[in-house]
């Protein structure tokens, strides 16, 4: 399909996508800075969230 | 410090557990019909309200809104409370969700047999219907955040960022893509016309497909599959950049593929760098999945759950490892119009969200219940039936669209196409049984688990609340050492809720942008008129028929599709589409220019009975539009709503487009009498023979082969 043709032809589109690349991989690099520094007690306590949901009754517990 | 006591509410996840099941019963078993339809035309039933053109929404919408909708309800009401601690926010917000949900899809599916549709994939459901959505989806949310807010843990788990990031883009896409302006009750046309219709459309369908089948459905999995095997997620480090990657990729990266060659080469560079980087976060889910259960595989031989999720983890590897691939143009011009993208799609719909669902609610209900699940050998059986219904419903689907794809394109020495169409579908039909036979094996495995789970429900109690108890979240808050800076965003919901509402806006603005400027650029072709009325009417029953379900209007230009179909299909030609009919598969043959290809008398026996016309089709007959007549007390509506949204037609034609529309019937009906075909102007028919005859003729220039 030629369809992406009559986008090219627009004036200065090209801006858009480089603009939406250029945040995808500085934010993206960012991520990775920060989930590989990130405090490693403070992520066992995040992980372990589902398993322990403050329930008294065992109702819920089968194993 | 404090112990708080509360309850969580167990009822609202059973409903929503139980509506699941219901609805994936009824979703799967309409498709199951209309796979069947496809190979044999006669369970068409001869009646409007049960053809394949108004079935196969009925089939989408109900598995993925009804289904699986309710299969993301389910795991948020259930989980939610659990990760932060508290009640839900408002018992009656949870109960008008629920309702409300539950009657749309009712409604749903009503009218879209009724043939009330606005023709848009994934998005047919009409105008007031659209409303109602926007609505309960607002509820949901006001209830999703007003629990998070007055949460006993700070911090929120993976699994909610997944469900904000969902329910902020999916209000999004829902709102920007049902911009239409209503003519009736329950008509409308799209604001957008053709091209840009297209876009918008499709960066809706794309979306939705990653905001509403893929993301809700990973926190889901972050939450039971942990649950489920009695462990953390392999790396939360893995399931962080799992998460913004995948909200950034979806709606930011869009413009790549759309503009590729308007880019720098740096750029480009960067984007190729970066699309294969982008394997990562999906495979690193896929991993991270897998990974949990290291160690653990031995649980896995005997837990049907476990078993469960591995398939659908594994399915969502292979469908997202599919979906870049089936981008590339060389792939596309295969897979496109083809049975390809419906295989894929199961892969990902059966495998992925199915198998999820499945998981989730064989752990759910013994412990909603405080039971034990009442067979794990049923449930054991029902995995390996699923897994044989999707093999055997993909395989004979990528088999036929290369077959598809070979014979299509064929030419003999002598330069001519090697195959009729009608030669192509026949073929076809044999996988069409396979694929049907298929989905009736995976369908009767969601039968045994209904079942497995009644039993289950029989021999327990119903658990109507769980007391729990934690201490209040202090109001200052005291840093850890080494605390990160990112902890300060996962302390806040609505600071991650704007932010995340900002990231999706941007990118969705971003990549927006060139679509609203499309508009003005596309070269606008002097020969391409507005529709007559009575043109207009007949384009309104191809849309109410649902035509767009196995007819494309869009001839790609390959050889083999101009020398089958006609002339490529050029932008300019459908700038008074509203909305556009492109459709995204070719069951049957492409229309874009079927105009003037046959007679009159050709159409009004094809509709009535196809065979007669096209011996070995599988397109159902269409009696009803012989007798049904055309309303025209709504042309003045339609042809005022047509010029609001630019549709260049006279000022005060409206008065005397009536009077236009019986000269063009005349006209038609005076055609027919001559074959000794006689029916009166009115008809239904009529209108739609006039449209039929009018599509692709403003701007041919090669006749057809064929």
């Amino acid at each position: 399909m030629k369809f992406a043709t009559y986008l090219t032809e627009i004036k200065g589109v090209s801006i858009y996508p480089i603009i939406s690349l250029v945040l995808f991989v500085a934010f993206f690099s960012l991520v990775i800075i920060w989930a590989y520094r990130s405090n490693s007690d403070e992520i066992e306590h995040f992980e372990n969230l589902p398993l322990e949901d403050g329930q008294v009754s065992n109702s819920n517990k089968i194993k | 410090m404090e112990l708080q006591k509360f309850q969580y509410d167990n009822e609202i996840s059973k409903n929503f557990a139980v509506a699941t099941m219901f609805w994936g019963i009824v979703g799967m078993l309409v498709g199951v019909i209309a796979a069947f339809q496809l190979a044999f035309p006669a369970l068409n039933l001869g009646i409007e309200y049960t053809t394949f053109g108004r079935l196969r929404p009925v089939h989408t919408n109900a598995v993925i809104f009804a289904f699986v909708g309710n299969g993301i309800f389910t795991a948020v009401y259930y989980s939610l409370p659990r990760l932060v601690k508290a009640e839900m926010w408002s018992k009656a917000l949870s109960k008008i969700h629920f309702w409300g949900w539950q009657l749309i899809i009712l409604t749903g599916a009503i009218t879209l047999m009724m043939g009330y549709t606005s023709a848009k994939e994934y998005a047919e459901l009409e105008w007031p219907l659209d409303i109602a959505i926007t609505l309960i989806w607002v509820v949901f949310g006001i209830n999703m955040f007003g629990t998070i807010i007055k949460r006993r843990e700070r911090h929120l788990y993976v699994a909610i960022w997944f469900f904000i990031g969902s329910w902020v883009t999916v209000a999004m896409l829902h709102i920007v893509n049902s911009f239409e302006l209503p003519i009736s009750f329950m008509k409308s046309y799209s604001w957008y016309a053709g091209v840009q219709d297209a876009l918008v459309q499709w960066w809706y369908g794309h979306n939705a497909v990653a905001f509403f089948l893929t993301t809700p459905y990973l926190g889901l999995m972050y939450y039971f599959l942990p649950k489920a095997a009695g462990r953390p997620i392999y790396s939360y480090r893995l399931s962080i950049v799992h998460f913004w990657s995948l909200i950034f990729l979806y709606i930011w990266a869009g413009p790549h593929h759309l503009l590729y060659t308007a880019l720098p080469e740096w750029a480009q560079s960067l984007g190729t760098v970066f699309s294969i980087m982008l394997l990562l976060p999906s495979w690193g889910g896929m991993l991270n999945g897998l990974f949990t259960l290291r160690g653990a595989w031995d649980k896995v031989r005997v837990d049907p759950i476990l078993k469960f999720f591995v398939v659908a983890v594994t399915c969502y590897g292979m469908a997202t490892f599919e979906g870049p691939m089936m981008s590339l143009k060389n792939v596309n011009a295969i897979s496109h119009y083809s049975d390809w993208t419906v295989a894929h799609v199961h892969i990902g719909a059966l495998g992925w969200n199915g198998f999820l669902t499945f998981g989730m609610l064989y752990w759910l209900f013994p412990r909603l219940f405080n039971t034990k699940l009442y067979s794990v050998k049923w449930a054991s059986t029902h995995f390996w039936i699923a897994t044989a219904g999707i093999v055997l419903y993909a395989i004979p689907l990528y088999w036929a669209a290369f077959r598809t794809y070979f014979m299509m394109s064929a030419f003999t020495p002598e330069g001519q196409l090697q195959y009729q169409f009608i030669d192509i579908v026949q073929s076809i039909v044999p996988f069409y049984v396979l694929r049907a036979l298929g989905g009736t094996l995976f369908l009767a495995g969601v039968v045994l688990m209904a079942y497995n789970l009644y039993k289950t429900v029989k021999s327990g109690q119903f658990v109507k609340t769980e007391d729990a108890e934690a201490p209040a979240l202090e109001k200052v808050y005291v840093k850890p050492k080494n605390a990160h800076w990112h902890s300060w965003v996962e302390r806040r919901p609505i600071t991650l809720l704007v932010l995340s509402l900002i990231v999706v806006g941007i990118g969705g603005l971003v990549e927006m942008m060139p679509t609203f400027l499309v508009k003005t650029n596309i070269p606008t072709i002097s020969e391409v008129k507005p529709y007559t009325p009575l043109e207009l009417h007949g384009r309104d029953i191809y849309i109410k028929e649902g035509c767009y379900n196995c007819h494309s209007q869009m001839i790609r230009p390959f050889r083999y599709e101009v020398s089958r179909f006609g002339d490529y299909s050029k932008a300019g030609e459908f700038v008074y589409d509203h909305p556009y009919q492109w459709g995204s598969k070719r069951t049957g043959p492409d229309l874009a220019r079927i105009g003037g290809k046959y007679p009159d008398s050709w159409h009004f026996n094809h509709m009535l009975d196809p065979e007669s016309m096209a011996p070995g089709t599988i397109m159902p007959p269409y009696p009803w539009l012989f007798e049904k007549s055309v309303d025209a007390s709504t042309t003045m509506s339609k042809i005022y709503a047509m010029r609001k949204l630019g549709v260049p037609y006279p000022k005060g034609y409206e008065g005397k487009a009536n009077s236009d529309m019986k000269k063009q019937a005349d006209k038609i009906v005076a055609n027919l009498k001559k074959d000794k075909l006689n029916i009166s102007g009115d008809k239904e028919i009529i209108a739609l023979i006039a449209y039929l005859q009018r599509m692709g003729t403003d701007a041919k220039t090669i006749n057809t082969v064929e």
